[in-house]
This record gives C-alpha cells, structure tokens and sequence, in this order.
C-alpha cells in the first residue's frame, strides 16, 4: 500500500534565547523517518523534550515559535510539503491534515460558538456547504457520544466539560474529511475515569472514517489501545520503531524496556501505630458560596507511613490539604496532630505547629522564588525555624542536598537551571529542611515523566524510611497510589467513599466509583480498552 | 431579573453617585480658587459697598452649604442658572457651544477610530516587519508632538504651503454641512493626529497579546491566512481592551481639546470653562464639569458594557 505521509532523515532545528546569555542553537529531532499509511494510525512516544509534537506539527510543516524543518523530506501524498509556499501549506493545513491539541479548553476560541468552529475549516477550504458541514458535524457528535448532539454546537466553549471539549476537537479535526489526523496528547489533561471514554470514542472515530492518524503522547498504556505501530523517540532521535505489539511485549531497546516497566516499585504496606494526624468530620466551603467542597471527611495517618488521596478533579482532595495546613479553615471538624488539637486556621498556628506540617506541590516552578539560588530556598527554613546561620547552615543545606541525590555543586544554581526532577527534589529538601513529622504532597509527580516520577517516589519511600515522616500524598494516579501508600482514602464529590489499608481499599468487592476509577487506568497491553468498556458498571462522572 | 440588565442597572445608578460626587469636587475646586467673583465682574476700581451691594444680590453671603444644595435643587429640575458674571442663561448659553464640541468630537471620531483600529490590525499582522514600524513609528511621533505645535504645523503647511484650507474655524449658527465640515477640517485633522497613536497601540498590543494564545495556532493550522486569522479569532477576544481605550480617547476629544479649540478661534465648550474659571464664575463652571463628567462617565459605562458582553462566558453562564 502507497505511504500516505513518509517522513525520511527529518531535521528539526531552533534557536533559544535565553536571558542574558548568547542564543543556543538547539537540534530538536535528528534523522527520523518513520510512515503512516491510509486507515492506519502510528503512535508517537517519549518524554517531553522528545520531539514527539514537533514531528507532528512537521507533517503539517508547522513549527512553532522559531522552530525550522532543516532537513530531510516530509512526502504527503507524495509530493514534498516543505517545498509549498504559504498558500500550498494553507490549502493542505485542515483539508488534507488536520491537528487535535492537547488541550481543548485552550485550543477552542472561547468568543465563538462551538459549531462555528467546527465546520470552519470545512467552509474555509468549500469542501462542503454550510447546511451539509453542520449535518456532518452533528453526525460526528452523536458518533463521539455528545450530549444533545443536534444542539451542542450552538454552547461555548466555556459552557462543556473537559472531555466533551476534547470530543468536540476531535470533531472539529473530522468533519472536513482529512487523510490525515494529528492527536497530540488528547487524553492527558482529563481525569482518568474521562479519559478511557475519550479514548474509545476516538478510536471509533477512527476506524468508522477510515482516517489515518498519528496519535502522539507520553504514555504507553494509552498509546498501545489505539495505535498500530509505535515509534518510540528520545532526546529528538527515534530509539525504536515497530508493530505495537512487538514494543509492548518484545522491546528491543534498554529505554522501550524501561518505559514498558515503569512504574513496578515495590513497597510493603506498613501498618499500626497511633495517627500522628487525624482530620475529623471535617466540612468545608470557599469563602462566598454555600455549597460543602468537603462534608463529614475523616481520614487519618500513622507517624512514618502514607495516607493517599485519591480521586479525580473536583473531587476536594487539594482542598483537604488546604485545610490540614489551614489555608483554608475547615468550618466544622477538627484535626488533631501529635495529640494535641490544631487551631482551624494558619495565623493562630504555633511557630512549631508550621515547621511539623510541611507541603510539596505539583508545579514546582511556580513554588520557588526564581532569583533565589537553590541554596538560598533550602537555607530559608533553616533560618526561620532553627536560626542557623553561615557555616552551619551551609553544612545543613549540603546535607540536604545529598539526601535528595543532588550533591555538591547544585547550592549556587537558581531554578531555571534545573530540570523538572531537580526542581522537585529541591522541593522536597526545602520541606525536609523544617524537620517536619508530616508533609503533604499534593500532585508532585504529575508534571513529571514517567521514569523522572518513578526517581522522585523512590526517594521519598527512602526518606520516609531515613526520616520517618508521614506522607499525605494526594494524586489522581492510582498507579501513583499502588506504589506509595499505606493506608487510602477514595474521594468523590467532597466525600470520602473509600477508606482503609491499602491492602483493603484495592481489593474486592469494589464500591461502584472505585471500581470504575480502578478498571479506567490504562493497562500496558493491547486490547485492554475493549475489554474494560464490556465490564464497566458505573458511567464516568465528569465526560 | 437578566444577569445583565442587572448588570447595566447597577453601572448607571454607580455612574449617578460618581456625577454627584464630582458637582460636589467642583464645587469645593472652585470655592477654594483664590479670587472673588464680585471683584472679578466690577474690576479692580470697584468700591467696598458696591461689591457688597454685588455679594448680596448675587447670593454670595450665603454658606457654601446653603449655595450648594440650592444649586443642586435647580439642577435636579433642569434650571443651570444664569452666569454671574454676564446673566446670560447658562443652558442657552451651553446649548450651541456643545453642539459645536460635539460636531467637532464626531468628525474627528468617526475618522480616527476606525484608522486607529486598522492600522493596529496592519501593525499586528506584520509584526516586527517594515509596516509594523513605519505605522509605530510615524504614530510615536504624532503622539510626542505638543497638540498646539501639531496645530501650528498643519496650518502651515495647509494654508501656506498648500493653501487649501482657511487657518480659522469660525462656525455660526445657519451654515450648511459642508460649510461647517470644511470649516473644521484643520482641527479635525489635527485631533486625529492626537488620538491616533494610542488606539492604534493598544490594537496592536491588544491583538498580539491574544495572538500568544492556543486558539490561534488551531486557526492557524485550519488554514486560515493571517488577516483571516486575525479578524475572526483574534480580534473578537481583543475587543474589550481596545474598546476602553477608544473611549477615552473620544472623551477627551470632547472634554480635554481646549487648546486646538482657542489654536483655531473655535467657538465650543473648553474654551467657555476656561474663560469662566478665570472669573470664578461657579454656575458655569458646575454646569459645564457636570456636563464634561456626565460623558466621560457615560462613555466608560459603555465601554465596560461592551467589554462584558463581548465576553461569552457573561453573556451564556454556565
């Protein structure tokens, strides 16, 4: 069969410009070729920095911000899109190929209705008339399991759920009939229980229409549902290209095998001992509204072990933290730490009472002064809470700086000088740092890779081993969970609908929500998404 | 009730308070000017008597309390009074030099805005290319430039150098529309020069600024060409900055143009205030800063209203 898109020794190049220093010149992907033929779809895999979106924005030969195609061919229906001018790529962009972005929120104009948009390319390029684009679109509504499909397309954007909205950009990538269709993580910013729905509903899309596609993410349980062949790439070069069966149970490389064993990490469940915190009947709701985010919440944790949270967005599980650490004060229960009880709010706090509850975020950027050196951020809290000044805060933040695994050398870099694994372990010392008895982590490895994840969960069970902290560790990944936890508690709508020893919570029988959650994270074999839909009890809540 | 009608409701009854608030800032401006009305009318040769005979007639002895709320009384039922200094009806008086201010306002609006707003669109489209800073730059250095030298400027070069147009724009009551037009072409020309640069900016910087965002790499990976791009999915999330600054550019074509109106001999409102100010003359004053406040208010009243009903999430809650 005639490749519908042959890419051959494709070169990506771009130039940064960081501050205040000389621009870099950046090889973004080198010599790859890979093909896609008609009906089928290839799966683009690797961490971020891989090059995995810029190879598919390249078959639309687009490149963002100051991104260049250097070199190599990229053949579509064969011809040579890098030799089309401007209005060659125009006409070729949404008639031939079309893109799916991550996030949909974002991708849809948010001032225009979601019909208009739609069929807009349709129109744009007169492929059809008005009256046949919207049948279309109300057709690939239905098929994607819209709601009111007739009338869906007269909402905003703002006024439809995450995943309806990234059903609706699969719409919109469908209905003027491409070859061609680019998926760029469009399930990874939706809840677990949204995304398998999502999943399915697109992978039908795909095989009803006949439309070939690259579908482009970083995780390989998800890729394996929908993909016929993977490509798996690192660092802009391709490390392994083949059927997606073979990469799934046969990889031939150390870094395919790596990825296809992630996340295995053992950890025996600890049990006993009296709770070191204990939130009790705990209701809570934000300042103006008179609804509960949280209502009749009792959770507790042993000194030395992990409780996770677990549940999906809006569920109340940051929300909790906020009230442990009293951000945000509960307005009924208590919480009790180290026997003694905790003022509900985070000004009549002791002193002692911050330095033992400590908290590491997800986005670790955002929680570092970036003019601070690391050295600086680590020695802030010893200097507020045990007043250690030079030599001897010195020696402290190296001591710290060795727990984490980063060592000598890192105490005068500031954060844009790390990578995303680094930033978060300097996270984590800056909370090790105040000797804490508890640390809420809440999200901290979702914005990382899978394997750079792994390295942080690992250090954390060591440090809980050295240290004995307790972890409250709130997550939407149950893979996250399995690895952690001692004890979890499930949430769904401000409630705790779950709760126990890890042991118990994830055995049988299932109470319908955990049983949907458990059965909807993608297992790393093909032929699991259809398997899960048969025996599914429970709709997703948030689709 | 409708979110929005709610909404406009309350903008309006706000903008009412803030008018009362700014009679009472004027009214304790022009008190506390240093001066006296009575002198001011009778001249430096004038007698204690007289000017206490004047005091008394004109209501003067009165506190400033007593003459406030009893200006406010006949303001709230349409009478602005008469001048101190001349007795003329001040409505009457108000009457035609508004209109004049109006008319000028207009014309200059009407052209400015829609020049300003496309080429900040030109500017965008091409951004960091030649047209972008020929337009930057051409409107940077119309908005440096002093109001009266741009004034002086344009009359040179379009009475002496290409005599075309009458340095002086007298209007009279009975004058035809085109008469009046070619009368005030010089000022309208040079308040376009004026207001220009600072919508054409904010267009510009207002476009670029949704340009950053996801939406226009889907539109431009639809296929659209980069006008098209522009006009349909940039410009509708640009609208509410642009709009609040066209608004207070054309309130300062109306409230803020004294200047190129005394340049040009044209007989409006600025001109009207500043004369009586110097005569601490208060009624004209009072009537003539309420009149000034009421539509720099109005004006952003209806800006902010724009703004939020350009925004879909106002307009279709949840």
């Amino acid at each position: 069969m005639a490749d519908l898109l042959t890419i051959k020794n494709l070169r990506i190049e771009a130039t940064a410009y960081p501050p205040g220093e000389a621009p870099r010149h950046l090889v973004l992907v080198d010599d790859v070729s890979v093909s896609v033929q008609k009906g089928r779809v290839l799966g683009l895999i690797g961490e971020s920095g891989a090059g995995k979106s810029t190879i598919g924005l390249a078959a639309m030969s687009y490149g963002r911000g100051g991104v260049r195609l250097t070199g190599g061919q990229v053949l579509l229906n064969g011809r040579d899109i890098r030799a089309e001018g401007a209005a060659g790529l125009r006409a070729l962009r949404g008639r031939e190929v079309t893109y799916v972005a991550q996030s949909a929120a974002a991708a849809f104009n948010p001032a225009k209705r979601l019909m208009a948009q739609v069929i807009e390319t349709s129109l744009l390029h007169k492929l059809m008339t008005k009256q046949q684009a919207e049948a279309r679109a109300v057709e690939l509504f239905r098929k994607l399991g819209l709601p009111e499909p007739e009338t869906f397309g007269r909402r905003y954007p703002h006024q439809v759920s995450g995943g309806q909205l990234q059903r609706a950009m699969t719409a919109m990538a469908l209905c003027p009939k491409p070859d061609l269709v680019i998926f760029d993580e469009p399930t990874t910013a939706l809840d677990v229980t949204t995304q398998i729905d999502v999943l399915a509903a697109i992978k039908e899309a795909i095989r009803d229409t006949g439309v070939a596609a690259i579908y482009i993410t970083h995780d390989l349980a998800v890729v394996a549902q929908v993909a016929d062949d993977i490509l798996v790439l690192r660092h802009g070069k391709a490390v392994e290209y083949g059927a997606t069966d073979q990469i799934i149970s046969a990889p031939k490389q150390d870094y395919t095998q790596a990825l296809v064993s992630v996340r295995r990490i053992d950890h025996a469940e600890k049990t006993g001992d009296a709770p070191i915190l204990r939130a009790q009947d705990i209701a809570a709701r934000y300042h103006g509204t008179n609804f509960d985010v949280l209502q009749d919440v009792t959770v507790d944790v042993a000194a030395g072990q992990t409780l996770a949270i677990v549940g999906e967005s809006g569920s109340g599980k940051s929300t909790l933290a906020r009230v442990i650490t009293g951000l945000l004060p509960a307005r009924a229960g208590k919480i009790t730490f180290d026997g003694r009880t905790l003022s509900p709010e985070l000004a009549s706090r002791s002193k002692d009472d911050l330095r033992q509850v400590q908290m590491i975020y997800q986005m670790a950027d955002t929680a570092m002064n970036p003019r601070q050196t690391v050295g600086t951020i680590i020695g802030r809290p010893l200097e507020f809470y045990f007043g250690l000044k030079g030599e001897a805060k010195r020696a402290r933040v190296q001591e710290l700086l060795d727990q984490i695994e980063m060592g000598a050398g890192f105490e005068n870099r500031y954060p844009a000088e790390l990578s995303g694994g680094q930033k978060q372990r300097v996270c984590i010392a800056r909370a090790l740092a105040a000797k804490p008895k508890l640390i809420l982590c809440d999200e901290v490895t979702s914005a990382l890779d899978p394997l750079v994840a792994d390295g942080i969960l690992k250090l954390l069970l060591n440090l809980q081993a050295q240290e004995g902290v307790a972890y409250v560790f709130i997550t939407h990944d149950l893979a996250t969970v399995k690895a952690i936890a001692d004890k979890i508690a499930v949430m769904y709508r401000g409630k705790v609908v779950r709760y126990g020893q890890k042991s118990d919570v994830l055995a049988p029988p299932f109470d319908d929500y955990t049983d949907l959650l458990l059965s909807s994270v993608p297992e790393m074999k093909t032929g699991w998404l259809e398997a899960v839909l048969k025996t599914r009890r429970m709709e997703s809540a948030g689709n | 009730m409708h979110p929005l009608i709610k909404l406009v409701a309350q903008r309006i009854a706000l903008g009412l308070i803030l008018l009362l608030a700014v009679s009472v800032v004027i009214f304790l401006g022009v008190e506390m000017l240093p001066g006296d009305t009575a002198q001011a009318i009778l001249g430096q040769s004038a007698t204690a008597e007289s000017l206490a005979n004047l005091r008394e007639s004109l209501g003067l002895n009165q506190s400033a309390t007593t003459r406030y709320f009893n200006w406010l009384g006949h303001a709230l039922q349409g009478d602005l009074g008469k001048a101190l200094t001349n007795q003329q009806d001040i409505a009457h008086a108000i009457g035609q030099r508004l209109g004049n201010t109006l008319f000028l306002a207009a014309c200059a609006g009407i052209i400015a805005v829609p020049m300003a707003i496309t080429l900040g669109l030109i500017a965008a489209r091409y951004n960091g290319r030649w047209p972008d800073k020929a337009i930057s730059g051409v409107t940077l250095a119309m908005i440096s430039l002093p109001e009266f030298v741009a004034a002086y400027f344009v009359i040179f070069l379009l009475t002496q150098v290409i005599p075309i147009l009458q340095p002086v724009s007298m209007v009279f009551p009975g004058m035809g529309l085109f008469e009046k037009l070619h009368a005030v072409a010089l000022p309208v020309i040079v308040l376009v020069m004026v207001v220009l640069a600072h919508m054409m900016r904010m267009t510009r910087a207002a476009i670029l600024n949704v340009m950053q965002s996801a939406y226009i790499e889907t539109a431009e990976l639809k296929g659209l060409s980069p006008m098209q791009v522009i006009w349909r999915h940039a410009m509708p999330n640009a609208v509410a900055p642009i709009i609040s600054v066209v608004v207070i550019n054309l309130a300062y074509l109306v409230v803020g143009v004294v200047v190129v109106e005394v340049v040009f001999s044209y007989n409006a409102l600025g001109q009207y205030l500043v004369d009586h100010v110097a005569k601490r003359d208060l009624p004209v004053v009072q009537a003539v800063g309420i009149i000034f406040a009421a539509v720099y208010i109005g004006l952003n009243i209806l800006a902010d209203l724009i703004g939020i009903i350009a925004n879909p999430r106002l307009r279709h809650p949840k």
